[in-house]
C-alpha cells in the first residue's frame, strides 16, 4: 500500500509547483523505498529505463528545420493565411483558423501559430472587428468573450490536431510508458486513433462558434431599411 | 542495417551542436549550466548503451540536478521582424513545402522501410523515417532558401532553449513508469479501483479512466503527468489486461481525455492564464469559460470512443 506515496507525490508535487523533474525523482526515490528497494537499485531501474526511453526525446530533431523555416519567415507566412480570412463572420473565422490550426498541428507545426504568435496580433483583432461588424458596437464584456473565444480556439485547435503527427511529445510517452510494461506499439498506430477525436472536436466547437454568431446577430441593432 | 541506433547517432550529435553553439551565446545568463544540460542529453544519446543502468541513473541526476537548481536560461533572439517578413515575401509557399517533407517523409517511410527488412529495423521504421525526414528537410532548406548550414542548428538551438528543461519531462515520465511497474503499483491501485467500481462493468472502469485522466490533469495542470498514474491504476490492470482492450486506442484517446481536463484548468497557466494576461482580458478565467462548453462534451465524446472501439 505504501508504494501509493509515489503517486500521491507527484500529485502533490505539480499541484505545489515544485520543479516538476525534482518531483518524478522524488516520486521514484519514494515509491522504490516504500517497495523495499535500495537507493541504488531505483537509482540504476530509473536510469535504464531512462535509456531505454531515449527516443520519447527524439521528436526534438525537428527543431532545426522549424527553426530554419521560421527564421525565413514560416510565422510570417502563416498570418498571412489567417489574414485572408478577414470579412467573414467571428464563428465563421474562428472556425477557419481552427481547421488552420489543427492542420498546421497534425504535420508537426505546433509553434507556427500560438497565443503570441498569432492570436495577440491577429486573430483576437480579427474576430472583434468581426463582431463589430455583425453586432454594431460591442460593450467591454462581448468584446471581452470574442477575445476568449479566440484564445480558446487556438488551444483546442493545437490539443486535437497535434496528436495526429506521429513524433510529439505525447505519442511517444504513450510508447515510452507502454514499453515499460511489456507492450510494443509504434506511433502511427497511436495517432490514427487522434483522428476521430480532431473531427468531433471540430463539429462540437464549430457548432458552438455557429451559435455564437446567432447570439451576435440577435443583439444587432435593427437595420433601418 | 539502419536501426534506432543511427536516430540516437543523428539527436546526439543535434544536442551537441547545441550545447557548443549555446556557449557563444552571451545573452543567455545562464549558458554554461543550459550548455551542460545539452552535452549531458547528448551523451545520453551516443553513450547509453555503455554507460551502465547506474551510470544513466547519474546521469540522468546530473540533468535534474542542471535543470531543478535553475540552472536553464535563455538567450534573446536577434532577428528583427523587418528581415523575417522580407524574407517571408520573398520564399512565399517554399516554406510549407519544406515544412511538409518531414510528415510526409515519415508517414512514406513507414510503410516503405518495412518493405526493406535487411536495411531498415522495421519496428522503428516511423522514428528512422522521421530522421530522415528531418535531414532531407535540413539540406533541401539550406539549398532552397539559401541558408548557412549552421542556421538550421542555430534556429533549432534557440527554439530548444526555449523549451528548456520541459523537453525531457516526457522522457522522464515514461521512465518514471519503469519504477511504478517495479514496485508494483499498478496491481495495488488497481485492486483498489476493482473494489471501487461495480464487478464486471466494463463501461464504469471506462468513465473511471477517462474521467480520472481529466481530473487528474486538471489537479496537475498537466496531461502527461497524470497518464502514467492513470496508465498503471486503470488504463493497464482493468482496461487492457482485464478487459483485453486495444493499448493503442484506450491510452491515445486516454491521453486526449486529459487534454479537456487541461481546458478545464488555471493549473495550465501557459495555455489558460497567459493567453488572458496577453489580451488584457479583466477576467484572467475569461478563456477556460469559453472552453469549458466544448471540453466537457469532448470528453464524453472520447470515454465513449473509448468504450466503442477498443473492445473486441
Amino acid at each position: 500500500m505504501w508504494v501509493l506515496l509515489g503517486i500521491a507525490i507527484i500529485v502533490a508535487g505539480f499541484l505545489l509547483r515544485f520543479h516538476p523533474l525534482l518531483v518524478i525523482l522524488a516520486s521514484a526515490i519514494v515509491t522504490g523505498l516504500a517497495a523495499d528497494l535500495d537507493l541504488l537499485t531505483i537509482l540504476a531501474a530509473f536510469g535504464k529505463a531512462f535509456n531505454e526511453a531515449r527516443y520519447v526525446s527524439i521528436i526534438w530533431i525537428v527543431l532545426p528545420v522549424v527553426g530554419l523555416l521560421e527564421a525565413y519567415g514560416l510565422q510570417e507566412r502563416a498570418r498571412g493565411l489567417i489574414a485572408k480570412m478577414r470579412g467573414a463572420t467571428v464563428g465563421q473565422f474562428l472556425a477557419g483558423y481552427m481547421l488552420l490550426r489543427q492542420g498546421l498541428a497534425a504535420v508537426g507545426l505546433t509553434s507556427v501559430a500560438g497565443h503570441a504568435q498569432t492570436v495577440r496580433p491577429l486573430v483576437a483583432p480579427i474576430a472583434e472587428a468581426a463582431a463589430e461588424a455583425q453586432a454594431g458596437d460591442l460593450d467591454d464584456d462581448r468584446r471581452e468573450e470574442v477575445k476568449a473565444w479566440a484564445a480558446a480556439t487556438d488551444n483546442i485547435g493545437l490539443f486535437f490536431g497535434e496528436d495526429i503527427f506521429l513524433a510529439i511529445g505525447s505519442i511517444l510517452l504513450i510508447k515510452g510508458l507502454l514499453e515499460q510494461y511489456g507492450i510494443s506499439l509504434e506511433p502511427l498506430h497511436l495517432s490514427v486513433w487522434a483522428i476521430p477525436t480532431a473531427i468531433a472536436a471540430f463539429l462540437i466547437h464549430g457548432f458552438r462558434l455557429w451559435r455564437l454568431d446567432r447570439r451576435l446577430k440577435r443583439s444587432a441593432p435593427e437595420d433601418p431599411a | 542495417m539502419i536501426t534506432l541506433h543511427w536516430v540516437y547517432a543523428v539527436a546526439g550529435a543535434m544536442f551537441a551542436a547545441f550545447a557548443l553553439l549555446g556557449l557563444g551565446d552571451r545573452t543567455n545568463p545562464r549558458r554554461w549550466t543550459t550548455s551542460a544540460f545539452w552535452a549531458l542529453l547528448a551523451l545520453s544519446m551516443w553513450g547509453g548503451d555503455w554507460l551502465g543502468d547506474l551510470g544513466n541513473g547519474v546521469l540522468l541526476l546530473g540533468l535534474v540536478a542542471l535543470a531543478g537548481l535553475g540552472g536553464m536560461g535563455r538567450g534573446q533572439s536577434a532577428l528583427p521582424d523587418a528581415v523575417r517578413r522580407d524574407r517571408a515575401d520573398r520564399m512565399g509557399n517554399r516554406l510549407f513545402v519544406i515544412a511538409l517533407i518531414i510528415p510526409a517523409t515519415a508517414l512514406i517511410g513507414t510503410f516503405a522501410f518495412k518493405q526493406a527488412p535487411d536495411w531498415f529495423d522495421g519496428k522503428q521504421a516511423t522514428l528512422i523515417a522521421l530522421a530522415l525526414g528531418v535531414l532531407i528537410a535540413s539540406v533541401l532548406g539550406c539549398l532552397w532558401l539559401r541558408a548557412s548550414p549552421l542556421e538550421p542548428l542555430q534556429q533549432g538551438r534557440r527554439l530548444m532553449d526555449s523549451v528548456g528543461w520541459a523537453a525531457i519531462l516526457p522522457q522522464m515520465l515514461a521512465s518514471l513508469g519503469a519504477v511504478f511497474a517495479l514496485a508494483g503499483v499498478g496491481d495495488v491501485v488497481g485492486q483498489i479501483v476493482s473494489m471501487a467500481i461495480p464487478q464486471g462493468s466494463l463501461l464504469g472502469a471506462v468513465i473511471a479512466y477517462g474521467l480520472g485522466m481529466a481530473l487528474f490533469t486538471m489537479v496537475m495542470g498537466n496531461a502527461f503527468a497524470a497518464f502514467p498514474v492513470m496508465t498503471a491504476a486503470i488504463g493497464l490492470p482493468l482496461l487492457i489486461r482485464t478487459y483485453d482492450g486495444d493499448p493503442a486506442i484506450v491510452c491515445a484517446i486516454g491521453m486526449l481525455a486529459g487534454f479537456s481536463g487541461t481546458l478545464m484548468t488555471p493549473m495550465a497557466a501557459n495555455f489558460n492564464l497567459v493567453p488572458a494576461a496577453l489580451l488584457d482580458l479583466k477576467d484572467k478565467h475569461g478563456v477556460i469559460k469559453r472552453q469549458v462548453g466544448t471540453a466537457v462534451p469532448l470528453l464524453v465524446v472520447n470515454i465513449l470512443l473509448i468504450y466503442w472501439l477498443a473492445f473486441p
